[in-house]
C-alpha cells in the first residue's frame, strides 16, 4: 500500500503526542541558545522551524539527498536523521555560521565563483561537506574531492564546476596557511570546534574576488 | 488568427554600442551569494503567523470508483481546521487548455496510486498525518490498464470517461512526401524498434505551496513554480476567483526540469484551505509524493524505418510511436507532436512520416522533462543513422556531415531554420574527443559514440492562444543610479535573473551591481509565459534589449544636450555615461540619469517580445515552429565489463550551438548539467511501477532519492562543455537556447560507443547491468574468447559487421576541421 504520508523513519503519527517536550542547549553558530522542541524533532526541524534558520535545507527528509548537511563539532551530519536532543550540548554550524564579519566564507565565495550554484538547493548542504575536506585536506585531489562529497545530491550542475569550485578553495586555503605560517590554522581546525564566534571559522578573510 | 504583431525585431546581433561590456563575460549570478549563505528564500522557508501545515490522503487504488469519503473523525481531531474533498473544487483544469481533464482532488474516481483524493488542514504536519489516517474511502476496483499497448486497443472501462477516443490521450499522423516509394526506392534502410522506459525530474526541492487569503480579500499563493503566469489563471479559473484578486509569487526554486510546469493540486488546495479557514497554509510534498506528482519524461515504444542512397544521404524516415502518458492529459498533446516534429535537424529528411499515440494508463502522469518529447525518438533516429553510417562504412560523425541541412533552410516539416551550427560542433568534438584515434581502434570492451540533436529556443505559440506579447519587461531607473527591472521570468536555477540583469546593465552602461531584479510576481512584473520550452533567454532576452535601448535613448539625449554633442555621440558603459570623442568629458550613469528624469519625466520603459509567424501550414504546423534552433553534438567514450553488464562512461565532450553566450558560464553550467541528467537517464534512472495483481499493482516501484538512483558526484562522467556560437538573427544579442538540447545526444551516444566497443546495438533503455548483459547474451557478443583485444565482430540478430573500423575518407563533404 502507500507507504507513508508522512517522513520515514519517524515514529508512528498515532503516537506522537505521547512525546514530551524539553529545553535543549546548545551552540548555534557561535552562539548559546536554549531552544524547547518535542523529543522526536530532527536537528533540522529544530533548525527550521523553532531557530529560524531555513539555510539548511529538506530535499528528502530521510538522508538520501545530504541538503540537510551541517556541521556537528566541526564534522558534517545529515541534520534530517539527528535527533535534536543529540546535539544538547554540542556546537552545531550551518551555512549562515559560515558567513563571518568580514563577509562569505572562502568555500561560499568559491562556489560562487565558479558558477557552481544553479537552483541552489542542496549547495548549502554541499558547501558544508566542502568545507570539511578543505579544512581537513586542502591538498585534496579531484578524486578525493569526488569521495568527499559523494553523500550531496546535486540535481543541475553535473558536478563539473562545483569540483572547480572546491579545488579554488582548496587551494586558497593553502594559501592563507601559508601566509599565517603554516601548519593547521587556527579557525581551519575544525570549524566550530565550539566557543564564542565558532562557526567553521577559517578564512573569514576571504573577500569575494 | 489575427494578424500577428512582431514587436522587437528592430535590433541585431551586435552590442548597443562598440564592444559588449557585459555580454560573454564570465560574471558572477547576480543572485547567487544569496543562495550561497543561505539566506535565499525557497517556498518551504517561508512561516506565516497562524500557519496551518496541509497533507494529501492519496489514492491506495490503481483505478477505482470513489463510493464514499468520511471525513468527521479528521474534522473532530484536535488541532485539524479543515478538511477538503473534490466536490468542492469541481473545476477541471490542465495546463493544455483543450485537455482540462485534472481535478485539484478526485471527483468520484482515482486514476493511479498516488492520486489526490482528500487534504487536511492542521496546526502542524504530525496532526494533519495523523487526521488522514481518520479519513475513510470505499472504492470500487476497476480493471487496472498498466500496459499502454492493451490502453491503445481496450477502451472499457475508459480511464476519463468524458473523453471521446476512449484511453486515446492523442493521436497524431503526420505525412510529408512520399515515405513509403522513397523506403522502397532506398538502397539501404534499417528498420528497428526502440524503447525508452520513463524517467523523473527530482529536483532536490520537493513541490511546496503557502498560501493566504488577506484582509484586503486578495489571495496570495507562494509556489516552487515554473509557470506562475498559468498557475495565476488556472488559480482564478478553478477557485472561481477574479483573476485580479490572485497574486502569485515564485520564491527562490530548487530545480524543476519540467517538474514544475504544470499546474498542481497542492497550489488549488493550499489557496482554497486558506479562504476556507482564513489561516494562511503550507504543502509541502514528501520526497515520495513528487514521484506520485511526476510529469516526468514519457515512456515510449518506437518503431523507425530510415532510409540513405549509395552516398549515404537520407531518403526517408518514417516511425510509429506508442506513448505511455499515464493518468493525466498534462502537455500530453505537445508531447505527442513533440515525438514527431523535432527530429527534423540537423540532418535534412527530404521525406518523413511520423505516427504517434499516447494513451491514458493508470501511472503517475507524465508530461514534459528537459528536452520535451524529442529525447527518446532522437535516441532511436541517432541510433538509426550509425547504423546506416556503418552499413555503408562511413565514419559517423563524416555521415552526419553528409546529411547536414544546412542554415536558412525549412525543413519538410515545415519548420524554418535559421542560424545553425552544427557542423562546428561536429569539428570541436571530434577534435576534443581525439575522435580519429579512437573509433574503431580502442581495445574490446571500450568504444567511442557520436549522436547529434537540435532543440527550440521557445516555442512560437503561446499555450494559450493570444496575441499579447510572450514575454514583457519593465525598467524603472532611479535617481540613485539604479535599473530596477520587473520581469515575470522564473529562475529556477538557470539563471534568467542573471541573463535580464545582464542585458539591461548593456544596454545602459550599468556595472551589475547597478541592476536589481524582481521576477515572477504577478502583482508587480509584467507576463511572461514561464520557463518552459527553453525560451526566456529568447524572449525575454529580447524584451529585456526592447526596454534597455528605449531608456538608453533618453539617457543619450539629456547627457548629449549636456555636453553639447549629438545623442548618437553619447557613449554608456561601466556606470559612466562619456563622449566618445572626448574621453575627459564624461559623467556617473547616476548625473545622467538625474540629467534625463530632469529633462523628461520619470524615467521607465517596457519592453516586450512576440514571435514571427512560424510553422507549417497545416493542423498541427506551429507545433515545434521557434524563433530558433539550437543544435548540439555529442561524443561519449564509454568502457563495458562483460562480467557483470556494467557501462561506464568515463567522458562525455559536448559541443552546444547556443548562438551568442550571454553567459559563458551559465551555458557551460547548462551543457554540463544536461548531459548529466541524459546519462544518467540511460544508465540509472527507471521511474516505474509494479505490475501484476492488487494490492501491489501500479505502485512506484522506487519512490526516495535512495531507490531511484540519482548520480553522485562518483557515477557522473567527466564532462567537457564546449560552445559554439552561431550568431542567430532572431535571437537578443545573436542568442539561442542552452538549457535542453544538451541533454538529447548523451544517451545515443553512449549507445553508437557500445556498438564501437562491443558490435551490439542496445536499442532498449535503461542500460541497467542485467539488461545489458542479457542483450549482450541474445546478440551472441559474450560467445567466444572474452577479454581478446582487438575487435571482433559479433553474430546476433540486430549487430553488424564492424565495417566502419577504417572510416571512410573520401565522402562528399569533408569535415573543416
Amino acid at each position: 500500500m502507500l507507504r507513508s504520508t508522512g517522513p520515514a523513519g519517524r515514529p508512528r503519527d498515532s503516537d506522537l503526542r505521547a512525546f514530551g517536550v524539553r529545553t535543549l542547549r546548545f551552540q548555534l553558530n557561535g552562539d548559546a541558545v536554549e531552544v524547547a522542541a518535542p523529543d522526536h524533532w530532527t536537528l533540522l526541524e529544530v533548525l527550521r522551524y523553532r531557530a529560524g534558520l531555513t539555510g539548511s535545507k529538506q530535499g528528502c527528509d530521510k538522508g538520501d539527498c545530504g541538503a540537510c548537511t551541517l556541521h556537528v563539532n566541526g564534522r558534517s551530519v545529515l541534520s534530517c536523521l539527528t535527533l535534536a536532543g543529540d546535539v544538547d550540548g554540542q556546537s552545531v554550524t550551518t551555512i549562515e555560521g559560515l558567513v563571518g564579519p568580514e563577509g562569505p566564507d572562502v568555500v561560499q565565495d568559491c562556489f560562487d565563483a565558479a558558477g557552481a550554484l544553479q537552483c541552489g538547493f542542496c549547495q548549502p548542504g554541499m558547501m558544508m561537506a566542502a568545507r570539511q575536506l578543505v579544512t581537513e585536506n586542502p591538498a585534496a585531489t579531484r578524486d578525493d574531492i569526488k569521495h568527499a562529497l559523494s553523500s550531496n545530491l546535486c540535481r543541475c550542475t553535473g558536478y563539473t564546476k562545483i569540483y572547480e569550485a572546491v579545488e579554488h578553495a582548496c587551494q586558497r586555503e593553502l594559501e592563507t596557511r601559508g601566509d599565517v605560517g603554516g601548519g593547521a590554522g587556527g579557525g581551519a581546525g575544525s570549524g566550530a570546534g565550539g566557543g564564542a564566534g565558532g562557526g567553521a571559522g577559517s578564512d573569514r578573510g576571504a573577500q569575494p574576488s | 488568427m489575427n494578424e500577428r504583431k512582431v514587436i522587437n525585431r528592430t535590433h541585431g546581433p551586435d552590442a548597443p554600442h562598440g564592444d559588449f561590456t557585459r555580454v560573454g563575460k564570465r560574471a558572477r549570478k547576480v543572485d547567487s551569494m544569496a543562495v550561497a549563505t543561505g539566506a535565499a528564500v525557497y517556498t518551504d522557508d517561508i512561516a506565516l503567523p497562524g500557519m496551518l501545515h496541509a497533507k494529501f490522503l492519496r489514492s491506495t487504488k490503481p483505478h477505482a470508483l470513489i463510493k464514499s469519503i468520511h471525513c468527521d473523525k479528521a474534522l473532530a481531531l484536535p488541532g485539524v481546521h479543515a478538511v477538503l474533498v473534490g466536490e468542492e473544487l469541481p473545476v477541471k483544469y490542465g495546463v493544455i487548455p483543450w485537455t482540462p481533464d485534472e481535478n485539484a482532488l478526485a471527483v468520484g474516481k482515482v486514476r493511479f496510486v498516488g492520486d489526490e483524493v482528500a487534504a487536511v488542514a492542521a496546526v502542524d504536519e504530525d496532526t494533519a498525518n495523523a487526521a488522514l489516517k481518520l479519513i475513510e474511502v470505499e472504492y470500487e476496483d476497476l480493471h487496472t490498464y498498466l500496459d499502454p499497448a492493451e490502453a491503445a486497443e481496450r477502451h472499457e472501462p475508459p480511464i476519463h470517461p468524458d473523453n471521446r477516443k476512449g484511453n486515446i490521450s492523442k493521436h497524431v499522423r503526420l505525412e510529408f512526401g512520399e515515405v513509403d516509394s522513397e523506403l522502397d526506392k532506398s538502397p539501404h534502410m534499417i528498420e528497428d524498434d526502440y524503447e525508452f522506459h520513463g524517467t523523473a525530474h527530482a529536483p532536490i526541492e520537493p513541490h511546496c505551496a503557502v498560501a493566504r487569503l488577506s484582509g484586503d480579500g486578495v489571495l496570495t499563493l507562494w509556489s516552487s513554480t515554473q509557470i506562475p503566469h498559468y498557475v495565476h489563471r488556472s488559480l482564478a479559473a478553478v477557485l472561481e476567483l477574479p483573476a485580479h484578486r490572485i497574486r502569485v509569487i515564485q520564491p527562490y526554486l530548487g530545480g524543476a526540469f519540467g517538474g514544475k510546469s504544470d499546474p498542481f493540486a497542492l497550489e488549488f488546495c493550499a489557496a482554497k484551505l486558506a479562504m476556507k479557514t482564513g489561516r494562511p497554509v503550507k504543502f509541502l510534498l514528501t520526497r515520495e509524493e513528487t514521484f506520485y506528482t511526476h510529469r516526468g519524461r514519457h515512456p515510449m515504444q518506437m518503431h523507425f524505418r530510415t532510409g540513405c542512397d549509395d552516398a549515404g544521404k537520407i531518403t526517408a524516415v518514417d516511425s510509429k510511436i506508442l506513448i505511455d502518458g499515464g493518468a493525466y492529459s498534462s502537455f500530453g498533446l505537445v508531447t505527442t507532436y513533440y515525438a514527431g516534429q523535432l527530429l527534423c535537424g540537423p540532418c535534412h529528411f527530404p521525406t518523413y512520416r511520423f505516427d504517434s499515440t499516447r494513451v491514458f494508463t493508470n501511472k503517475p502522469p507524465c508530461g514534459p522533462k528537459r528536452g520535451h518529447g524529442s529525447v527518446q525518438p532522437r535516441f532511436a533516429l541517432e541510433i538509426q543513422l550509425d547504423r546506416l553510417a556503418t552499413k555503408l562504412g562511413i565514419d559517423p560523425i563524416e555521415f552526419r556531415r553528409i546529411n547536414w541541412q544546412g542554415e536558412n533552410v525549412d525543413t519538410v516539416n515545415g519548420q524554418t531554420v535559421t542560424s545553425n551550427g552544427f557542423m562546428q560542433c561536429l569539428d570541436a568534438v571530434e577534435k576534443a574527443s581525439d575522435w580519429k584515434a579512437k573509433r574503431g581502434k580502442l581495445p574490446k570492451w571500450r568504444g567511442i559514440g557520436v549522436a547529434g540533436s537540435m532543440y527550440i529556443s521557445g516555442t512560437n505559440y503561446a499555450v494559450y492562444p493570444n496575441d499579447m506579447p510572450q514575454s514583457g519587461i519593465m525598467v524603472r531607473l532611479d535617481r540613485s543610479g539604479l535599473a530596477n527591472v520587473f520581469t515575470g521570468t522564473s529562475d529556477i536555477g538557470q539563471g534568467c535573473t542573471s541573463l535580464v540583469a545582464t542585458i539591461v546593465a548593456e544596454e545602459l552602461g550599468l556595472r551589475l551591481d547597478q541592476v536589481r531584479v524582481t521576477a515572477a510576481d504577478s502583482d508587480t512584473c509584467p507576463v511572461d509565459l514561464g520557463a518552459y520550452s527553453s525560451r526566456i533567454t529568447m524572449m525575454a532576452g529580447n524584451a529585456a534589449i526592447d526596454a534597455g535601448r528605449k531608456l538608453r535613448k533618453l539617457v543619450q539625449e539629456a547627457v548629449g544636450e549636456k555636453l553639447g554633442i549629438p545623442a548618437k555621440q553619447v557613449m554608456l558603459a561601466d556606470g559612466e555615461a562619456f563622449d566618445s570623442q572626448n574621453g575627459d568629458a564624461r559623467m556617473s550613469s547616476r548625473d545622467a540619469f538625474i540629467l534625463a528624469e530632469s529633462k523628461f519625466e520619470s524615467l521607465s520603459a517596457s519592453g516586450s517580445y512576440n514571435t514571427p509567424d512560424r510553422g507549417g501550414d497545416y493542423r498541427g504546423g506551429t507545433i515545434g515552429a521557434s524563433p530558433a534552433y539550437s543544435f548540439t553534438a555529442h561524443v561519449a567514450e564509454v568502457e563495458l565489463d562483460p562480467e557483470t553488464g556494467e557501462i561506464t562512461v568515463h567522458k562525455v565532450w559536448i559541443a552546444h550551438d547556443c548562438g551568442r553566450a550571454i553567459s559563458p558560464v551559465q551555458v557551460e553550467g547548462q551543457v554540463e548539467g544536461s548531459t548529466y541528467m541524459g546519462v544518467a537517464e540511460a544508465l540509472l534512472e527507471s521511474h516505474e511501477v509494479y505490475g501484476g495483481e492488487l494490492p501491489e499493482s501500479g505502485l512506484h516501484i522506487r519512490p526516495s532519492l535512495l531507490e531511484y538512483t540519482i548520480p553522485t558526484s562518483l557515477d557522473t562522467p567527466e564532462l567537457e562543455a564546449h560552445i559554439v556560437e552561431s550568431i542567430d538573427p532572431e535571437g537578443p544579442y545573436g542568442a539561442k537556447e542552452a538549457g535542453e538540447g544538451p541533454l538529447h545526444g548523451s544517451l545515443p551516444a553512449i549507445a553508437n560507443a557500445v556498438y564501437d566497443a562491443c558490435g551490439v546495438w542496445l536499442t532498449k533503455l535503461p542500460y541497467s547491468p542485467g539488461r545489458v548483459l542479457k542483450a549482450l547474451r541474445e546478440q551472441g557478443a559474450l560467445d567466444g574468447a572474452g577479454g581478446a583485444t582487438s575487435h571482433s565482430s559479433s553474430g546476433g540478430a540486430t549487430s553488424q559487421p564492424r565495417a566502419d573500423a577504417a572510416p571512410s575518407t573520401d565522402t562528399p563533404r569533408g569535415g573543416a576541421s
